[in-house]
């Protein structure tokens, strides 16, 4: 991708209109100052902003919407900027809005059992706030200590426990915002529903397109008594794969079931020393929570089928320590892959459970074909795949053969009843194979709920949705002749 | 033989070219929900079924005509559920409305709403396009989600043709617990039981009675039983009353009277908004449902509560002329005008069903 080069002329028009209404320091445009916000967790795009505005409150951000429509400025949010699918990428004749200054917790009600934030609020700090009433936040994404909530609900995300407590969708019960001309909208109500349409649960999962997020109430949930997580191992990853089914379908839903294979177990290890089996194919890590007669009856309930499925061992924390062990490798996977490659690139789709063992092997190949090594790590509960491609940035040829992998294991997920993102959004990363995913009239109806918010394309433009001519470009890039590429090498 | 979906895409041709509006409508149970409204009927049992279910993947697909009662059962021979207890509301109820109304029974508190539980819809718009969002699949990020803004929206956005709905397994155990208690301490329990890990999973108040329903793995009824006190009610009867709770079949529900559902904060004072003046009352999901049967001055109500966060529907009326669900903020009915025409830019579906205009 090429950067745009900054029109000075436009930004001193822009600066001068802001500094109005923010203070001096609200207001970053020299070049060193813009360029921390070149991107977010997908380094691979980068474009520095022509302006980042970092309002305080409310107000201040409502004067900074008012100004950037009145000029016709394009406006890109960003929380903590760890975003996977390149979300908060800035625009090179846009405002780069910042919401971290926003990050009070407003009130914890635990009579109501919620909390109202600002938008800045990292997702951990709620569950902090909320611990003295043994109450907690359900959804925990693996980069909890720094991602804000307003990022959490522009993305929907998810953590390891959104297989029981579901996802950010499950858990936000209003989102107080403010639309593209700066007027107060409030979605969802401080009760357990609102009159009219579920707007709440389409801006839920936005990327910011709707409307920018400055409030957010969120449910807290009681903290279970007791909690504690069986580590299994499988000497056959499609074996492990069979077992997360088998799990379900004997009627349990676990607290978090997560899978790991072993190359990803093995970086993990070296890294947090969980004490990880290192010599089986497949890890599951799958937790119960509850009262501690409740969670001693699942834990058999539990190793019974796990045993049954064929692990060739199963561990049960003894204590919360341990516990808090297992699941540090898991959380770390990421980090811990980051120093085994110079760089990786993270995958996120989601595919039916029982096609697990399937699309493992899908990889596997792939892993030969493009001469890339891929650790997994998955949210196995539900189906959520995060593939993990090692490869060298400096190496252009492995970057593009990177982006191909990708793009088949996605397109893989489409064509096995799946989506090419569970958690991570689509953003610029996956704008293309949106056009796999949905028809032309699927993706104008997208174009028409985003008219419905944002007439004239000022919030987040050219993310999530993909244009009919990109999807053509797209189009005419991947079918060559009525072919589809490489249609000479065997597909699984 | 032409496919049911497509002759339906010809009727939103058709409509479009008369101006016709098309009334969409399965069974027929929840015609009293919402405002009335005209136009040629479209009968969506005509397509029906259950298109896929696997439990291991704890997710069904379904044709908007099949009954509610038949993927009950079906689910139920698989020891599943769909956790939010829709109400049927007569024997009739069919999936699609089911969608359409967005009701959730007396376990919404404890286990979510419908909404929380689509997981992807296939639709037919106003432009006779049938289009597909979501999927089978728990977690799904790509694209807006529209198939949970189906979810209540009474058939005003487009004919729903199908669903997926996660399903969940049945409980192991079940007990219900009935207590002498008055409204204020009744809630102000409820409230506490609330922040507490208690395997709660329904609640009723009315007229000095409280039950509780206890639902879970068994050690954790059996643990809660223990501790909470009451009386335990037997199980027929329990049944019967719960079922009864989701369908409106007590005493209470009776017709003959406008029927207000409030949606208010569950920690709500009961003298906060002045409600223990408004008739009589029954509180459902842990004081987060108020359920008020009565005449009373609907915009006296509506304005106390909205004051405190929450929101007031006449469910059940006669007169509906002061408007059956809260009025919207002006900035919120534009946004409503823009989605209905996304979906449906010459309003041909359930016109005026959810608000005039719509
Ligand atoms: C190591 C690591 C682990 C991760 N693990 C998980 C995981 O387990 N599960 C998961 O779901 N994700 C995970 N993520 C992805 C990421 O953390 C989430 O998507 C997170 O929600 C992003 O939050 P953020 O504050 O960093 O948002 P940003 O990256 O700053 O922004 C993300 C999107 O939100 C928009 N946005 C941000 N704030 C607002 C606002 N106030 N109003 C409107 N739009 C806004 C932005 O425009 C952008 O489109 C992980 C990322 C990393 C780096």
């Amino acid at each position: 991708m090429r950067a745009e080069p900054i029109n000075f002329i436009r930004q001193a028009e822009v600066v001068g209109r802001l500094l109005a209404v923010l203070p001096r320091e609200a207001v970053l445009y020299q070049s060193e100052d813009t360029r921390p916000y070149e991107c977010d967790g997908l380094s691979a795009y980068r474009q520095v902003p022509m302006i980042v505005a970092l309002p305080a409150d409310e107000a201040e951000v409502q004067a900074v919407l008012r100004i950037c429509h009145t000029l016709q400025v394009p406006v890109v949010a960003r929380g903590a900027g760890t975003g996977l699918s390149g979300g908060a990428l800035p625009m090179g004749d846009g405002v780069l809005l910042s919401l971290a200054k926003m990050k009070s917790i407003l009130a914890v009600d635990p009579v109501a059992c919620v909390a109202r934030v600002q938008p800045g609020v990292r997702n951990i700090a709620i569950s902090e706030a909320a611990a003295p009433y043994g109450l907690y936040y359900a959804p925990d994404p693996s980069s909890q200590i720094a991602c804000t909530i307003g990022g959490n609900v522009a993305e929907n995300s998810g953590g390891v426990h959104c297989l029981k407590y579901g996802l950010t969708v499950h858990n936000v019960l209003r989102v107080r915002g403010l639309g593209v001309t700066g007027e107060i909208i409030e979605l969802g109500s401080e009760a357990l529903d609102a009159p009219g349409y579920d707007l709440l649960a389409l801006v839920i999962g936005s990327e910011g397109m709707l409307a920018i997020t400055t409030e957010v109430t969120v449910r807290l949930i009681p903290k279970p008594e007791v909690a504690r997580c069986i580590m299994a191992s499988f000497d056959d990853v499609e074996k492990a794969g069979n077992a997360v089914a088998d799990v379900i379908g004997a009627g349990i839903i676990p607290a978090g079931l997560e899978m790991m294979d072993r190359p990803a177990t093995r970086a993990v290890e070296e890294f947090v020393h969980a004490g990880y089996d290192l010599d089986a194919a497949a890890l599951l890590l799958c937790e119960s929570d509850g009262t501690a007669e409740e969670v001693e009856e699942e834990i058999a309930r539990m190793s019974g089928v796990l045993r049954r499925s064929g692990a060739t061992g199963i561990r049960i924390s003894a204590s919360e320590a341990e516990r808090l062990k297992f699941w540090a490798g898991r959380k770390a996977a990421f980090p811990a892959v980051g120093r085994i490659s110079p760089d990786y690139y993270c995958m996120d789709g989601t595919i039916p459970r029982k096609r697990l063992g399937e699309i493992l092997r899908f990889i596997a190949a792939m892993e030969s074909k493009y001469g890339l090594r891929c650790p997994n790590v998955f949210h196995a509960g539900d189906g959520n795949l995060h593939p993990l491609i090692l490869f060298d940035a400096n190496n252009p040829d492995e970057l593009e053969r990177t982006e191909r992998f990708a793009g088949e294991v996605l397109e893989k997920c489409i064509a096995v009843g799946g989506t090419i993102t569970g958690e991570h959004g689509v953003g610029i990363e996956k704008i293309n194979q949106m056009c796999m995913q949905f028809s032309a009239s699927e993706l104008a109806l997208f174009r028409r709920v985003k008219q419905a918010f944002d007439a004239d394309g000022l919030l987040n433009p050219g993310k999530n949705i993909p244009t009919l001519h990109r999807c053509a470009e797209y189009g005419r890039m991947h079918v060559k002749g009525g072919q589809m590429p490489h249609g000479d090498l065997p597909r699984f | 033989m032409i496919e049911v979906p497509e002759q339906w895409a010809s009727a939103v041709r058709a409509a479009t070219q008369s101006g016709c509006p098309l009334r969409i409508r399965g069974g027929g149970t929840k015609d009293f929900y919402g405002h009335n409204c005209d136009g040629e009927l479209l009968d969506t049992r005509a397509y029906a079924g259950i298109v896929d279910y696997e439990p291991s993947e704890l997710v069904v697909t379904a044709r908007c005509g099949t009954r509610l009662a038949e993927l009950e059962l079906v689910l139920a021979a698989s020891g599943q559920m769909l956790a939010f207890e829709p109400p049927h509301f007569g024997a009739d109820a069919t999936v699609g409305g089911m969608v359409a109304a967005g009701l959730s029974g007396p376990r919404r508190q404890a286990a979510g709403a419908l909404r929380d539980y689509v997981l992807g819809v296939k639709i037919l718009d106003g432009n006779a396009d049938i289009l597909a969002f979501g999927g089978q699949v728990m977690k799904n990020v790509a694209g807006y989600d529209v198939s949970r803004l189906m979810a209540g929206s009474l058939g005003t956005l487009g004919i729903i043709l199908e669903v997926s709905l996660k399903t969940q397994p049945v409980p192991v155990a079940q007990a219900t617990l009935r207590f002498d208690l008055p409204e204020e301490k009744a809630v102000a329990l409820l409230n506490r039981w609330h922040g507490r890990p208690l395997p709660v999973s329904a609640s009723v108040w009315h007229d000095g009675d409280l039950s509780v329903r206890l639902s879970g793995a068994a050690a954790a009824v059996k643990a809660a039983v223990a501790s909470l006190g009451g009386e335990r009610m037997d199980d027929e009867q329990a049944t019967h009353l719960w079922t009864s709770i989701r369908e409106h079949t007590t005493p209470f529900f009776r017709v003959d009277v406008p029927l207000w559902r409030l949606s208010v904060p569950s920690s709500l004072p009961v003298d906060a908004i002045g409600l223990d003046r408004h008739g009589e009352r029954l509180i459902e999901w842990g004081g987060a449902l108020r359920w008020v049967a009565g005449h009373v001055d609907g915009r006296v109500l509506r304005e106390a509560v909205a004051e405190v966060g929450g929101h007031a529907t006449l469910f059940r009326g006669l007169d509906k002329t002061s408007g059956v669900f809260q009025a919207l903020p002006p900035a919120l009915m534009g946004i409503h005008r823009n989605i209905k025409s996304a979906f449906d830019p010459h309003g041909i579906f359930n016109a005026g069903r959810m608000y005039p205009g719509l």
